[in-house]
């Protein structure tokens, strides 16, 4: 049967309850690879590296808590967890979209290059390490809740976006804020002190570019994590920059 | 021969291999006890963690019948350090029982070493010549052991608690020693991904002293500083392994010393001196001042998660800017403590909360009354 001539999406649902990954990621890649619209992951708990390298315009959706390194090196796909993720989500990503409608863990967005991470809670350390952007490739982390320490850390490139809702103490994002930071842009929708600030960062006033795209991008948030962002406006957000394009430029000139 | 069967002896040998470590950790703070398969199950979905270089499990509340004796778990290469060990336990303690410990022979655990426990009680007139108080007396002779008997090595001292570990994964591990067998109101497990130094039985985790046993994923580039800090106490790192140093290093802070919990986590976990002296309690800031220079040689340095259990409670605890990761829950009377979210929902399908802790911030959870 030739598989252009079918026109309804072609939706098929895995029970990978205690399947190890391997085996089922091969199923995964041979389903996207096959013109599969749709794969729904049952019973997932702990596999790693679902939807990793995968090329394909599959939506996968997963239905418990996916292992690390959810969507590496992903070029294409859109994910949909409809539970917390782990660590190292969207590593290297390349372009697609990962939606996490619940928290996700450390490294969210390492080295990521295009894309978008979407997630509805708290994300942990280390987010955005390394990203970086390079023409219309921008990738782009929102995260709803609140993050830990080094958010943004040696950012290149992209953008980083925290609303700050929901449960938690003390401040919105943790301690050495863009640490190392060299490109991209963070917006934190919360108070952030000088103390928590990488020393290569510092606080930029909101233009009406910034406004819109942030209005814009939180539409498409909420829409995806399904949530409500009654009273999350724009002009709440701070946004931090590097002020200095080549912080490092003159290290090894003497 | 297979990848990795040179190192699958219980022997030290030289191996380098890299990566991470798997933690799990659950205690009932009502002390309802739970089957040893709980933790195995848990363990289980995070086997790629580890290397099968080393697994281990730490079970508290399993002795009921034996409780006030300490159960002495013994590691002998041969008959011959079993004998001179034996001699050395009868000189210095009460056995009230010894036996082999019950073992499910696996394809998985090869080559065993002589798995030995002993239920037992220092002699009055021994602990009273050596004038030393009891607790001590066990830790000098578990010292006197694993540096003087070859090939023989306490790796359990505690009472109504066991330390299980050998070269393996964490689940056959625990299905070679059988823990669907013994109920336990915490227990720790521990996946082994050995980074710098051998895996060998004695390296596997937990490490243990009296009822302290440690877990962990990490590296401790203190190592050096904490073990001649530790051995100007008595104690003697035989394991060649990092992790040694924090279980003697809770024994020296909570049960010599007298810190509380918290308080050794700050000294272990420091906050860092740009925090404290922005710190605006004084009383806090004199406290992490004083507690940094007076412990200076007990900062634990590097990346560690790591979960503690003792008799009373379960801790989790990390490094001070979280370089191995360590998620907790809860769901009514028990707290869960992992690596990985999935080892938790492994055994807990729907937590009550799920949160990940902060760096260097401990969660502990504690017994509530007697057990």
């Amino acid at each position: 049967m030739a598989k252009s001539a079918q026109k309804k999406a072609r939706s098929v649902t895995l029970d990978a309850t205690g399947q190890y990954y391997r085996e089922m990621n091969t199923e995964v890649r041979e389903l996207a690879r096959d013109g599969c619209d749709e794969i729904v992951l049952d019973g997932i708990n702990g596999q790693r590296y679902i939807a990793d390298g995968l090329v394909d315009k599959v939506r996968i959706v997963i239905n418990g808590v996916p292992g690390n390194d959810l969507g590496a090196f992903m070029d294409g796909p859109t994910v949909i967890v409809n539970d917390n993720a782990q660590d190292g989500v969207g590593n290297t990503m390349n372009s697609g979209k990962i939606v996490i409608r619940g928290h996700a863990g450390d490294v969210i967005g390492y080295g990521m290059r295009g894309g978008k991470v979407f997630v509805k809670g708290n994300v942990g350390y280390r987010v955005g390490i390394h990203m970086k952007s390079y023409r219309d490739q921008v990738p782009i982390v929102v995260a709803g809740g609140r993050a830990g320490d080094f958010f943004g850390e040696y950012m290149a490139g992209g953008l980083l976006v925290l609303l700050g809702l929901g449960e938690g103490e003390g401040a919105v994002a943790g301690n050495y804020l863009g640490t190392g930071m060299h490109g991209g842009t963070i917006y934190v929708r919360g108070e952030i002190t000088d103390h928590q600030l990488g020393s290569e960062v510092r606080e930029f006033p909101l233009c009406d570019d910034d406004i819109k795209m942030l209005a814009d991008l939180l539409a498409e948030f909420a829409a995806d994590v399904e949530i409500d962002l009654a009273g999350v406006e724009p002009d709440q957000f701070k946004k931090l920059q590097p002020f200095s394009h080549r912080p490092y430029g003159n290290l090894y000139c003497y | 021969m297979a990848f990795g069967d040179q190192y699958r002896t219980w022997k030290v040998d030289t191996s380098k291999v890299p990566a991470a470590c798997g933690l799990s950790g659950v205690i009932s703070e009502d002390g309802n006890r739970m089957s040893g398969e709980i933790i195995i199950e848990s363990m289980r979905v995070i086997h790629d963690r580890g290397n099968g270089l080393g697994g281990g499990f730490a079970g508290y509340g399993i002795y009921p019948q034996n409780a006030g004796h300490h159960a002495m778990h013994i590691m002998f290469e041969d008959e011959a350090g079993k004998a001179a060990c034996e001699a050395m336990l009868a000189e210095e303690l009460e056995v009230a029982s010894a036996e082999e410990i019950p073992t499910a022979p696996s394809a998985a655990i090869v080559n065993p070493p002589l798995l030995w426990r002993y239920f037992a009680l220092p002699r009055g007139e021994k602990v009273k010549a050596s004038g030393l108080a009891d607790d001590d007396f066990m830790v000098r002779l578990v010292m006197k052991i694993n540096t003087t008997v070859p090939g023989t090595f306490v790796f359990s001292s505690g009472k109504n608690m066991g330390v299980f570990k050998a070269v393996g994964f964490a689940e056959d591990v625990g299905e070679f020693y059988r823990l669907g067998e013994y109920q336990a109101y915490t227990w720790i497990g521990h996946g082994r991904f050995p980074t710098n130094t051998p895996g060998w039985w004695g390296g596997a985790h937990p490490f243990n002293i009296l009822d302290w046993a440690v877990v962990h994923n990490g590296e401790i580039s203190s190592y050096g500083i904490n073990k001649r800090y530790l051995e100007m106490f008595g104690y003697e790192c035989t394991l060649l392994t990092d992790t040694e140093v924090m279980a003697y290093l809770f024994d020296l802070l909570i049960r010599k010393h007298g810190l509380p919990m918290e308080i050794a986590c700050k000294v272990l976990a420091a906050p860092f001196w740009k925090d404290i002296d922005a710190d605006e309690d004084v009383e806090e800031k004199e406290l992490y001042e004083s507690l940094r220079m007076v412990y200076a040689s007990a900062l634990v340095n590097g990346p560690f998660a790591v979960i503690v259990g003792y008799s009373r409670g379960m801790l989790g605890l990390n490094d001070r800017i979280k370089l191995r990761p360590l998620i907790a829950a809860t769901k009514d009377d028990l707290l869960y403590v992992s690596s990985e979210e999935s080892a938790i929902r492994q055994i807990c399908p729907k937590p009550d909360r799920v949160w990940a802790p902060n760096a260097g911030q401990p969660v502990i959870g504690q017994l509530k009354g007697d057990v």
